[in-house]
C-alpha cells in the first residue's frame, strides 16, 4: 500500500451538549485518502460529516488528533485544499467572472491580470458557463449556474485536495447530472484527490473510487470503506448494467438502511476506528461469496444480492 | 392620458399640488399683496411700519430669483450671498463628519470584529449616544475656544454614532461563510477586510453614513444660530432679527433643498454598494 497523501489520525470532536455536560460527535476516527482518489463519504445527517470535512479544511480545530498532508501535520485552511462549500459561498457583490478571479489572484499574486482572467474564463468554460452569463452576478444565477461557478473557482486554483460538501444537494436530478460529468471531466484529466460529501447514493457510485461510510452519531465511526469495482469511466446510462453495481448499491443501501444504526452510540474505549475495507466484484469470482484476493484489501464481508 | 407612467402620473399629481398649495397660500395674504409695491421703501427705512406678517409666495419666488441670480456676493458681515452661507455650512458639516467617518469606521469594524472590543466600549456608546449635540456647546466653546472649531466638533459628536454603530453591526453580521472564502484563500487580515468583510457590510455601513449627515445637516443650522458669523443657520437667524420673512423663508427652503441633495448623493452611494444574496 502507498502512503496516503491525507491521513486522519484518531480525530475526536466532542461539542458542548447544552446541558452542561459533553457530547462525542465521533473519537478516535482514522482513515487516509490516497494521491488522485475521489472519495465520498456516506451518513445520516448529524453524524458528523461536515465536522471532519471542515477539520480536513483547517476551519475547525478537532478537540483531538491530527489529520496530515503528505506527512505534515494541517493546522488552519490553506490554499492547498480548496473548498466547495454546501450553499456556493459565492461573494454576492462579484460577478460570476470576478468570483473565480478572486480565488485565481489569491493563489498566484504574481500573475498578471489578464493571465488570471484567461485562466478564470477557462475554468468557468470547463464547467459550461461562457459569454454574458460569466458577468453576472450570483443573485442573476440559477443554482445550478451558482454551484459550477463554486466549482470553476475551486478548480482553478489547483488544489492537492478539494473538499466538497454536499456540493449538489439543492440541485434537480438533471442538473445534477449535466455538473457530475463537468466535475468528472476536469478531475480525471488531474492529479487532485477529491473529498466530497453526499446523500445520494447512486452519485457517490458513479463518482467514487471509495465510499466511506458512517455509522450514526454521537459517537459516530467510519465503519466501512466500500471500493467501487466499476471500471472507468462510468457513464451514468451503462453504469447500471455493470454486474457489481446491484451488489455495490444493495450494500449502501443496507448499511444505511438498518447497520448504521446498530453500528452506532458505541464508545471506542481508546482504540483506534479505523474503516473496514469492503470489496465487492462479482466479476472477478463468479460468486459472491468466495473471497477475493488482492493485497488492497485485507477485510472482506460476503454480500448478499 | 391612459398611456402615462406611473412616474409621469406621479410627478403631474406633485405639480398639481405645489400650484394648488401655492395657489392657498398667495389667497390667504391679501393684504400684504397689495404692499408688495412698497416692500422696498419698508426695507429702506429699516421696516417703517413692520406688519411682521407672512409674505405671499410670489414675494418669496422674487427673493429666490435675486438671491440665485448672485449667490457668491460678500458685502460685509452681514449681508453675503446665499451660496457663501450655504458654503460655510457646507464645509463645517463636511469637516465634522469626515473626521467623524476617520474614527468611526476604523472603530466600528474593530468593534465589529472583537467581542472584547465590544463589550468594553459599549458603555460609553450607550451614554454620550444619547446627548444633545447642542448640549456640547458650552464645554467646547469652553475647551477649543473657537467658535468655528466648537461647530465642526458639534457636527463630528453627532454624526459619529450612527456611522459607529452601523459600522459595527455591519461587521459583526457579515456571513461566516464568506470569511471562511477568505480564509481557505489563506488572505491575511488586512485583505480579508478590504476585499471581504468591507463590501459585505458596506450597504450597513453606507445607511449609518446617511443617516448622519442627515442628522448633522439638521444640527449645523442650530449650531450656527449658536455661535453666529457665517452660515445658512446664522443667516436664518440674522433675517429674522432683520424681521425679513421673505428671506428667512426661502432660507428655509434652501436648507431642504441642501438636505435633499446630500442625501441624493448618499441614497446614490447606498445603490452603488447594494448587492441581492
Ligand atoms: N458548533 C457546534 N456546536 C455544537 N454542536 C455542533 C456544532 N457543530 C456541529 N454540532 C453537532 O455535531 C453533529 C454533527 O454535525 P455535522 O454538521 O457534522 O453533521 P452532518 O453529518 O454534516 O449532517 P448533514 O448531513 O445534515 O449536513 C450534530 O449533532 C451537530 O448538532
Ligand atoms: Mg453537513
Amino acid at each position: 500500500m502507498t502512503k496516503p497523501s491525507l491521513s486522519v489520525e484518531r480525530l475526536t470532536q466532542t461539542f458542548p451538549d447544552g446541558k452542561g455536560g459533553t457530547m462525542t460527535v465521533f473519537e478516535n476516527a482514522s482513515f487516509g485518502i490516497e494521491k488522485g482518489e475521489f472519495v465520498c463519504i456516506l451518513g445520516h445527517s448529524g453524524c458528523g460529516k461536515s465536522t471532519i470535512m471542515n477539520i480536513l479544511a483547517g476551519l475547525a480545530e478537532p478537540s483531538s488528533g491530527v489529520v496530515k498532508m503528505d506527512g505534515y501535520e494541517v493546522s488552519g485552511p490553506s490554499l492547498d485544499r480548496g473548498v466547495v462549500f454546501q450553499n456556493y459561498s459565492l461573494l454576492p457583490w462579484l460577478s460570476a467572472l470576478k468570483n473565480v478571479i478572486f480565488g485565481v489572484r489569491a493563489r498566484y499574486p504574481n500573475r498578471s491580470r489578464a493571465e488570471i482572467e484567461a485562466q478564470s474564463l477557462k475554468y468557468l468554460a470547463m464547467v459550461g458557463l461562457e459569454g454574458d452569463v460569466v458577468h453576472r452576478k450570483p443573485s442573476q444565477l440559477s443554482g445550478g449556474m451558482r454551484q459550477r461557478v463554486s466549482i470553476a473557482r475551486a478548480f482553478a486554483n489547483h488544489p492537492k485536495l478539494l473538499l466538497l460538501d454536499e456540493p449538489f444537494g439543492a440541485l434537480d436530478a438533471l442538473t445534477r447530472g449535466t455538473i457530475q460529468d463537468e466535475l468528472l471531466k476536469i478531475w480525471g484529466g488531474t492529479e487532485q484527490t477529491v473529498f466530497m460529501i453526499t446523500h445520494d447514493i447512486d452519485e457517490a457510485i458513479l463518482l467514487a473510487d471509495r465510499i466511506l461510510l458512517m455509522t450514526n452519531g454521537p459517537f459516530a465511526r467510519v465503519a466501512e470503506s466500500v471500493e467501487i469495482t466499476i471500471p472507468r469511466p462510468r457513464k451514468r446510462t451503462e453504469i447500471v448494467e455493470h454486474p457489481n453495481y446491484y451488489a455495490i448499491r444493495n450494500h449502501l443501501v443496507h448499511f444505511l438502511g438498518q447497520r448504521s444504526r446498530e453500528l452506532a452510540g458505541r464508545a471506542s474505549d481508546g482504540a483506534d476506528q479505523r474503516p473496514e475495507t469492503v470489496r465487492i466484484d462479482l466479476t472477478e469470482t463468479g460468486t459472491p461469496d468466495a473471497p477475493a484476493d488482492g493485497p488492497a484489501a485485507p477485510h472482506l464481508r460476503a454480500v448478499t444480492p | 392620458m391612459g398611456k402615462l407612467t406611473l412616474n409621469q402620473r406621479a410627478a403631474l399629481l406633485s405639480l398639481v399640488l405645489l400650484a394648488v398649495g401655492l395657489l392657498i397660500w398667495e389667497a390667504a395674504i391679501p393684504a400684504q399683496k397689495a404692499a408688495a409695491e412698497l416692500t422696498e421703501y419698508e426695507r429702506l427705512t429699516g421696516g417703517g411700519a413692520p406688519k411682521a406678517g407672512v409674505p405671499p409666495p410670489s414675494q418669496v419666488l422674487v427673493k429666490a430669483w435675486e438671491q440665485l441670480s448672485n449667490p457668491f456676493y460678500d458685502a460685509g458681515p452681514n449681508d453675503k450671498g446665499i451660496g457663501i452661507q450655504i458654503g460655510y455650512s457646507i464645509y463645517r458639516v463636511l469637516s465634522g463628519y469626515l473626521l467623524a467617518a476617520l474614527v468611526a469606521i476604523p472603530l466600528g469594524f474593530l468593534i465589529g470584529m472583537s467581542p472584547v472590543a465590544y463589550r468594553a466600549l459599549n458603555p460609553f456608546i450607550q451614554v454620550l449616544r444619547p446627548i444633545s449635540p447642542l448640549a456640547w456647546m458650552p464645554l467646547a466653546l469652553f475647551i477649543i475656544q473657537d467658535s468655528e472649531a466648537s461647530a465642526i466638533f458639534v457636527i463630528f459628536i453627532c454624526s459619529i454614532w450612527p456611522m459607529l454603530i452601523n459600522t459595527a453591526f455591519g461587521v459583526a453580521g457579515v456571513r461566516q461563510d464568506w470569511v471562511n472564502v477568505a480564509r481557505t484563500h489563506e488572505l491575511g487580515p488586512l485583505r480579508t477586510a478590504f476585499t471581504v468583510i468591507l463590501p459585505a457590510a458596506a450597504p450597513t455601513i453606507i445607511t449609518g453614513m446617511r443617516i448622519s449627515i442627515g442628522i448633522a445637516w439638521l444640527v449645523i443650522v442650530a449650531a450656527e444660530m449658536l455661535v453666529g458669523g457665517t452660515g445658512i443657520g446664522y443667516y436664518v437667524w440674522n433675517e429674522w432679527n432683520n424681521l425679513d420673512l421673505t428671506s428667512v423663508i426661502f432660507s428655509i427652503l434652501m436648507i431642504g433643498v441642501v438636505g435633499m441633495l446630500l442625501d441624493s448623493a448618499f441614497a446614490w452611494l447606498q445603490r452603488a454598494v447594494a448587492y441581492a444574496e
